[in-house]
């Protein structure tokens, strides 16, 4: 039996980036905030001790910083006639567990999605016509502009000290930037990364190629700098451990470098460590959230009462909690109907490695970050035209040396042995002299993809586990071919003497590790027949519910996902402060 | 809820009622509030609170040269507090050094420099006290061996080191340098901590403000030598770094990170810049500028070779190459006066357990120095700090590696 603790305002569930940006956002309002938190407490000062923060065997190989499938697994099955098996490792994508959530280990690149991105539908609709759009894709408008989402997207790359060179500032393109990007108010709060000599090259070539180059937006800082919280962050030195890593030099942007040391201060602020919620409780009406039950890691449960429930946990973890809670309507697959778990979409993570003459190239990729690089945008989204090419999307185009781990970093070109002394010749002589060009593309919505609860398997706390129903659609394996082999075009043109080309193809597997971006199933709309929350992040069914993170993308763009989650942050957060809480009920009526 | 509300209110008021006071204190608001303001000066809470106690009622164990001794209850608890004290008993406390019963006080208490308070600030200091909730809290003070533990061998001791008398301003200086040497001398009691002090635990009056050893830091001089103190920073800079922990240069830990919490980062403008006021007065003067001090060791020393190999492996990615460090994040060490002590012990302590910044209202980051003991060895240290001490334009002795042995041993036995 729970037993019931005493009244907030606000319960958050998850104190990631998300997390941490509304609990922040609320506490000024004068609320009472608590924040439930599934994993450990963490901050750079107590756990990314530089001394064992670069840890590869520690924190990439044996996943430290993340969530484990003892804690909670997820099934996965390629479409609905096969049967869902447990993951047993995380592989294909890496949730985060702990304070700062997978925003401790991410990368640091922060895009902007494309202006027509929140009109994606309608877009391609006005541009190709509706026959354009394959019958079963189900891409759809987000129920907001780029011109609504500017001033948040602003707020968040002030707060996380965002270094890069705007393309576009007031409709004036600016040399040096991303032309196709949105129009900005202002600059980046901070200049663009040094490059290294790999995308340097990277960027003559496409230059000299008639693409337009331009440094890559990156939470980790070019310079000290002090945020509009008052909250100071440190100079990248580019020591190669991001990914999968947290970072101990204060470089890197995350709740525990740019939100945490100020929230923690607060008096109407409190964080429950090692607290894992089972279920949003409702009331008789099935209309209200009541507030949270959850259990500690001594096994006792509580009940948390809270006028508001903000779900702010990793995606894929608010949509099962809105099934487990009985928040909304499940998607079935065979009729289409139903929005909950719908939209599940992912990221078309392709790559071209390039082989160098050691002899004459040493890119010595031991200098890197996450997010450091140059980047060409022409073959993102629908920045060039899709209509003789017969599929739709495409992907931001990138020379990101992101470091050479020297475990998991095993370089060797085509036809060298796979083991021995030949091995070992191979290895030697390209580990320097090996570059890749990633192509980060867009993964859109398809009826036959979604979330739903697996009906045979239960975590540690006998839940069902999540089930990720989902496949690569023919869309997506087509333009990831046609971007793999434009990419393959600059790196052979850089003097690559031997090319690898790795275009995403069917069928997903969850084993290697691809990308984290899963995206969706919770989508925000105008329509409450296509979406599970409103422009707003509000969920249509229970008003004093809302849900930030990727869980509400209807679709993903070729761009990483986690500017658009901050800005979507500060947007759901501004609404509850300026409307919401003046007159709590449904923001938007459909 | 409204229950235990009301149970509470009526054990607050059966308390009040079996501890009448021996005389009312001075209800008025503004008096309250300057004493209040008096005690956050003096930074009474320090020491007069345990981590996770409640505010005045009775400190942690505080280690002498002497022995152990414990800050007692000062909320007016009748039993246990000073609910049966009258001011007088106050005053005499604080500015003789005899309490209540003619007990005299040891000068972990630091009535050398209460002593200098005006009756005044005592007499509002005395209403604030009176208005703490009572706290009933048995604090065992006298923990010192004999015969430090007999209380009457402070009579000898006071006679040799203790000269009484209030804070005389000096007329040929400004209003605020004199109220800066008020609050650094007597409020702010800041020799407490940074001046040297004699075999008998007397502050060494020739030598106010230098830097002395503390509980395993090193709290530095800061007198207005632009090498060893504090000259070179503007009165802006050194009230930035009282007001909120961090300056162009520096960040405090330790126990001055403490000191900022509870007390500088409270205090006003005007006072802070008063201190400036005062302790920058006679800058431009530098110890072993011209003459007199050391010069650096030469950059081929094999101390410093090695040194400089730890430094770039270990220290360069948040100090820098230069020294430099990052303004309110990493703290230069180019210039610096901790580094360049005659004494080396916060630094040392600080690269072999490292510290984390005091986080503020103004600059909440509080960043850490991660602890690089467990994987250098003292030799290793030595030479880093060595070149530390000795790089940039900096110049001080070199460390040995029985000086790191022994801060080592010190840090060992504190924990």
């Amino acid at each position: 039996m729970a037993r019931k603790l005493p009244h907030k305002d606000v319960v958050v569930i998850g104190l990631g980036w998300t997390g941490a940006i509304i609990a922040n956002e609320l506490c000024d309002e004068g609320l009472d905030v608590v924040a439930l938190e599934r994993g450990p407490w963490r901050d750079t000062a107590t756990d990314f001790n530089l001394g064992y923060a670069p840890d590869e065997l520690r924190y990439n190989s044996r996943q430290e910083l993340m969530l484990r499938p003892a804690q909670t697994a997820v099934t996965a099955r390629n479409n609905a006639d096969q049967t869902a098996l447990p993951m047993r490792q995380y592989g294909s994508f890496h949730p985060g567990n702990g304070v700062g959530g997978a925003g401790v280990h991410w990368a640091g690149i922060t895009w902007r999605f494309s202006p027509y991105d929140f009109r994606l539908r309608s877009h391609y609709t006005e541009r190709y016509g509706a026959q354009a759009i394959p019958d079963d894709m189900t891409i759809q408008d987000w129920g907001l502009s780029y011109e609504e989402m500017e001033p948040y997207y602003d707020r968040f790359e002030y707060l996380a000290g965002v270094s890069g060179k705007a393309g576009n500032l007031n409709g004036q393109i600016q040399d040096g930037g991303n032309p196709f990007e949105g129009q900005r108010k202002r600059e980046y709060p901070n200049p663009p990364m040094m490059q290294t000599f790999g995308p340097t090259l990277f960027a003559e070539t496409a230059a000299k190629m008639g693409y337009k180059p331009f440094p890559i937006p990156s939470s980790l800082l070019s310079r000290t700098y002090t945020n509009p919280l008052g909250v100071t962050m440190g100079q990248c030195t580019f020591c190669g451990f991001c990914t999968n890593y947290g970072c101990a030099n204060y470089s890197k942007a995350s709740a525990q470098t740019t939100v945490l040391p100020v929230l923690m201060r607060k008096p109407n602020f409190e964080l429950r460590t090692l607290c894992e919620v089972l279920k949003v409780n409702l009331d008789p009406s099935g209309k209200r959230a009541t507030g949270v039950t959850y259990v500690d890691s001594s096994g006792d449960e509580f009940e948390q009462p809270a006028d508001l429930v903000v779900l702010c946990a990793f995606m894929l973890d608010n949509v099962r909690l809105m099934l487990l809670s009985g928040v909304g309507t499940p998607y079935d697959v065979r009729t289409g109907k139903g929005t909950l778990g719908r939209n599940f979409c992912y990221q078309m993570a392709n790559q071209v490695v390039g082989f160098f003459d050691p002899k004459r190239y040493n890119f010595n990729n031991f200098i890197g970050g996450g997010a450091t690089g140059m980047a060409i945008d022409e073959l993102n989204n629908d920045n060039f035209d899709h209509g003789p090419l017969g599929f739709l999307g495409g992907g931001s185009t990138r020379c990101a040396p992101i470091g050479a781990e020297p475990i998991s970093k095993r370089p060797t070109p085509p036809g060298s042995p796979t083991w021995g002394s030949g091995w070992k010749r191979a290895m030697r002589d390209s580990y320097l002299s090996n570059l890749s060009v990633g192509c980060e593309a867009s993964s859109y919505a398809n009826r036959g993809n979604f979330l739903d609860l697996d009906p045979t398997y239960t975590d540690r706390l006998g839940r069902p586990l999540l089930r990720i129903t989902f496949d690569f659609p023919d869309n997506d394996v087509r333009m990831s071919a046609y971007v793999t082999g434009k990419v393959a075009e600059i790196v052979r043109a850089m003097g690559a003497q031997q090319i690898v080309e790795n275009p995403r193809t069917r069928p997903w597997s969850v084993v290697p590790y691809q990308s984290t971006h899963v995206v969706g199933g919770t989508a925000m709309g105008m329509d409450p027949s296509t979406s599970v929350v409103n422009p707003y992040l509000q969920s249509w069914d229970v008003p004093n519910l809302f849900t930030v993170g990727a869980n509400v993308f209807p679709q993903n763009s070729g761009f990483n996902p986690t500017g658009t989650v901050g800005a979507l942050a500060f947007r759901a957060a501004d609404a509850i402060r300026t409307r919401y809480l003046k007159s709590p009920g449904p923001l938007v009526h459909a | 809820m409204t229950r235990t509300r009301l149970a509470a209110a009526a054990a607050v008021t059966v308390l009040l009622a079996a501890a009448p006071r021996a005389e009312a204190a001075d209800q008025d608001f503004a008096q309250i509030e300057r004493g209040r303001y008096i005690a956050v000066t003096a930074d009474c809470v320090a020491c007069h609170s345990a981590p996770g106690g409640k505010p005045y009622a009775g400190g942690s164990a505080l280690q002498t040269p002497f022995g152990t001794l414990v800050a007692p209850n000062i909320t007016p608890d009748r039993e246990t507090g000073i609910g049966s004290w009258t001011e007088e008993d106050l005053r005499r406390t604080l500015q003789d050094g005899v309490g209540r019963g003619g007990k005299r006080l040891y000068p972990a208490m630091p009535y050398p420099a209460y002593t200098k308070m005006t009756d005044d600030d005592i007499h509002a200091l005395w209403a604030y006290l009176q208005t703490l909730a009572p706290v009933r809290n048995q604090v065992d003070v006298n923990q010192l061996p004999f015969p430090f533990n007999v209380r009457l061998v402070m009579a000898g001791w006071n006679l040799l080191n203790f000269e009484p008398g209030r804070f005389k301003p000096d007329p040929q200086k400004s209003p605020e340098w004199n109220r800066g040497a008020y609050l650094v001398e007597a409020l702010g009691h800041c020799g407490t901590c940074h001046t040297p002090k004699t075999m008998l635990g007397a502050d060494d009056t020739g030598k106010a403000l230098q830097g002395a050893n503390l509980q395993a830091w090193y709290a530095p001089s800061i007198t207005a030598d632009s090498r060893k103190g504090i000259g070179g920073w503007t009165a802006e800079q050194l009230t930035a770094y009282l007001k909120t922990g961090a300056n162009h240069q520096s960040l405090a830990s330790g126990p001055m990170a403490e000191e900022i919490q509870n007390s500088s980062s409270r205090m006003t403008d005007a006072d802070l810049s008063a201190i400036a006021a005062y302790l920058l007065d006679g800058k431009g003067s530098a110890s072993g500028q011209g003459g007199g001090g050391p010069a650096p060791l030469a950059a081929d020393d094999a101390r410093m070779t090695a040194g400089s190999a730890i430094y770039t492996d270990s220290c360069m990615a948040c100090h820098g190459g230069d020294g430099k460090g990052q303004t309110f994040l990493f703290p230069t060490l180019a210039g610096s006066g901790v580094v360049q002590a005659d004494d080396p012990a916060t630094l040392i302590r600080l690269v072999l357990d490292g510290s984390r910044a005091v986080a503020t209202d103004t600059r909440p980051t509080g960043p850490a120095m991660p602890p690089l003991g467990w994987r250098l060895d003292d030799a290793q240290v030595a030479a880093v700090v060595t070149y530390i001490r000795n790089s940039w334009r900096n110049a001080a002795a070199p460390v040995g590696v029985d000086d790191v042995a022994k801060v080592r041993r010190t840090l060992a036995e504190a924990q």
